[in-house]
């Protein structure tokens, strides 16, 4: 028999990297938290969110953002979703043997910027450095515990009360990567969302708006966040594609490269399940956000197919919206 | 890129798309009988689908998905030459999208790669010389698929390679011809009409616009098929539906051009020119699902042996026959006899991260783009 091997497929947020986190570490881990699939663990008997995610981009430094921005933003969002707000994080940091210290202080920089718009402070933290060769420049890990404001937000509870709302434009994030990798000459407009979402979901809740799930878009982008929610949630959501906003920019990258924006990653974009009434005024308040300007309901919950996302064109025909397969954009977040 | 936006609007304007529907569904109330209709290429395949477009058709109009994605019908065989190129020591093989998840008799370049062969896909064939370059110590191969759309580049590459005299550039050549596979849809081996759905075809945009869509005619005037070369957007392809519709009402069978922003009857003289020049017709090719398809693909002709990947590594490319998946439809569907939720392992064990069957490789492939966007 011939020895399977990990493709990068595996990793790329979508079909394959669910069966392989499923086949592997979910079989070995198995427990409740866990099965649980948040963005964040709720833990504590409900008080505390917990996270944890490891970066490695190329290139390092990118339109709108870099790889420390990304490493705080990234977990720290993971917690927001969790309707926490982010409190302490933990960094180790996996150094390649001659990578510029200028460069690292640029990184670390970047990451006490975005720490502090969190509101969030690293309490302990690990660097190793390795020989060239064994890792990629730099690999950065965080992990992060927020306080949960908001008790009972939870990707399992999506009824046919709810909508579907996005804060921003889809897509960003994946786009300017790509581009970065293949060097493409592109338009300059084009930068990553990369940003924290905690000031977006403390406003939301310091309104009271009844959220009842929210997740960031990351790998495998809306697309998979779309179809993760139907299946933890047996419902349906419909949504309409002209109304899922796409800046001209990342349309324009999709045209040409045949991509999907509601595959392509985000690091600032987050979706989210809100309660019918709510839905309006929770748009309105995202909206008073810069980069939320084009926030927007996208859809609605029913019981038409269960576990299923779908597609409504303007013109009258449907089509079910899966998750992501294949080899996306590899090694962007 | 706010121009590139203006130009596929109007060609997605959920209004015009509706009023072609409705101009469709009168013009099939005229004809009283199951219409057939071929799109040949795999980009009006993924179209159809994408736009859902058959969710706009009346009952008696059928499309048929025909063999024009070029990764699709690679055969195995040939899978397993880029397999056997790429795990060579200093070789970067180098090819187009797709490519790389297709498994041939048994992996995909993905799996070479993650077994430590240096396998990169490029959107431009001309993207090879920068790798070539760069890498003055490998082996670039440039594992070449591909219509009449990308044959030219092809050939491009190889006049620079020339040109420039870059001596670690070799090519594979898997250049197909869109004609003699459709002639083979229509008729049998013994040149006799097969009894099969296809009314008319939608004529390929990319294709025609290379070689004009003077190669249609004996569609039209021998075998009595409308054609009509339509472009990719779904407001193209609408209207494409409607002017064949107007010539099966009319009794008429010519090569009409919905898609004259971009084609002509002559097609890209230069491009023809360059093809000429580096390349000749194969006896044969394997296509996948169909069989051998004669005069079917370009090879380089003999006197550019040195930069043909084919002859050069002929000690170490398998010779191997494949067989096709037994229970696998592809040469039904291709042929108008089946549709892919017909197969018995469709979306089952036939998926697209795992395709038995050609049809499910890329997502121009009819049984991937049924499982994607024609599911509902
Ligand atoms: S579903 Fe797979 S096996 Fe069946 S016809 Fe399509 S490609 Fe062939």
């Amino acid at each position: 028999m011939k020895k399977k091997t990990i493709t990068l497929a595996q990793g790329n947020g979508g079909e394959e990297n669910n069966e392989l986190i499923s086949k592997v570490f979910y079989k070995a881990f198995k427990n409740e938290i866990l099965e649980q699939s948040e963005d964040a663990a709720v833990i504590h008997g409900g008080e505390l969110a917990f996270s944890t995610d490891s970066f490695t981009v190329s290139p390092l430094f990118f339109a709108g953002a870099d790889i420390g921005k990304l490493a705080v933003c990234g977990t720290c969002n993971d917690l927001a979703m969790m309707g926490a707000k982010p409190k302490y994080l933990t960094c180790s940091v996996i150094i390649e043997e001659g990578f510029e210290l200028e460069s690292l202080e640029r990184i670390v920089e970047s990451m006490q910027r975005e720490l502090e718009i969190n509101g969030a402070i690293v309490v302990s933290g690990d660097t190793k450095v390795v020989p060239r060769g064994s890792v990629d420049k730099i690999f950065i890990n965080t992990t992060g515990i927020g306080e949960i404001i908001k008790k009972g937000i939870s990707s399992n509870s999506i009824t046919c009360d709810d909508v579907i709302l996005v804060n921003r434009d889809i897509g960003c994030h994946g786009a300017t990567i790509f581009v970065a990798r293949e060097g493409m000459e592109m338009s300059s407009a084009l930068e990553s969302d990369c940003n924290s979402l905690y000031p977006q979901v403390k406003a939301l809740l310091d309104a009271n708006i009844a959220i009842t799930a929210m997740r960031d878009a990351t790998r495998g982008g809306a697309a998979a966040v779309l179809n993760e929610w139907a299946k933890q949630s047996d419902v349906c959501i419909e949504v309409e594609e002209e109304k899922i906003p796409v800046s001209d920019e990342v349309g324009g990258i999709c045209e040409m490269l045949g991509f999907e924006a509601t595959a392509l990653a985000n690091e600032g974009t987050f979706v989210l399940a809100v309660k019918k009434e709510d839905s309006d005024k929770a748009v309105e308040i995202l909206k008073s956000f810069d980069v939320c300007a084009k926030a927007s309901i996208i859809g609605s919950v029913t019981s038409m197919h269960p576990k299923k996302v779908i597609l409504k064109s303007a013109w009258g025909t449907k089509r079910f919206l899966e998750t992501p397969t294949g080899e996306l954009l590899p090694r962007i977040c | 890129m706010m121009e590139l936006s203006n130009l596929y609007d109007d060609f997605r304007n959920p209004d015009t798309i509706k009023a072609y529907a409705s101009k469709i569904t009168l013009l099939a109330k005229k004809l009283d009988r199951e219409i057939g209709i071929m799109e040949v290429c795999g980009g009006h395949t993924h179209t159809i689908m994408k736009y859902g477009l058959p969710q706009l058709m009346p009952k008696n109009i059928d499309f048929i998905h025909g063999p024009g994605c070029p990764v699709c019908i690679m055969p195995k065989e040939r899978i397993d030459h880029a397999y056997a190129l790429a795990m060579q020591e200093d070789v970067i093989l180098v090819t187009l999208g797709d490519m790389i998840k297709v498994p041939g008799s048994n992996e995909s370049l993905q799996d070479a790669r993650s077994k430590g062969a240096d396998v990169r896909f490029v959107y431009s064939p001309l993207d090879t010389l920068k790798i070539a370059l760069e890498n003055p110590t490998k082996e670039v191969i440039f594992f070449a698929i591909g219509f009449e759309t990308t044959t030219p580049m092809t050939a491009a590459l190889l006049d620079l390679i020339i040109k420039k005299d870059i001596q670690n550039i070799k090519l594979h050549i898997n250049h197909v011809t869109v004609p003699e596979v459709m002639t083979t849809l229509l008729v049998d081996s013994d040149n006799r009409s097969v009894k099969n759905r296809i009314d008319a075809f939608l004529g390929p945009s990319h294709v025609s616009v290379i070689t004009g869509s003077k190669i249609y005619e004996p569609f039209a005037l021998e075998y009595g098929k409308p054609v009509v070369v339509s472009g990719f957007e779904p407001v193209d392809v609408m209207q494409s539906i409607a002017m064949i519709l107007e010539q099966l009402i009319e009794n008429r069978s010519e090569v009409e051009i919905q898609y004259t922003r971009a084609v002509d009857r002559g097609g890209n003289k230069e491009a023809q020119k360059l093809i000429e020049k580096y390349f000749e017709k194969a006896p044969t090719f394997l296509w996948r699902g169909l069989g051998e398809v004669a005069h079917s693909s370009w090879k380089l002709k003999d006197v550019y042996n040195t930069y043909d990947a084919e002859v050069i590594y002929d000690a170490v490319l398998p010779k191997e026959q494949c067989m096709d998946h037994k229970l696998c439809l592809c040469g039904e569907i291709l042929k108008g006899m089946a549709k892919p939720p017909q197969c018995t392992i469709f979306g089952k064990s036939c998926i697209p991260s795992n395709p038995i069957g050609s049809c499910m490789v890329s997502s121009e492939g009819a049984c991937a783009a049924y499982y994607r966007y024609g599911n509902l």
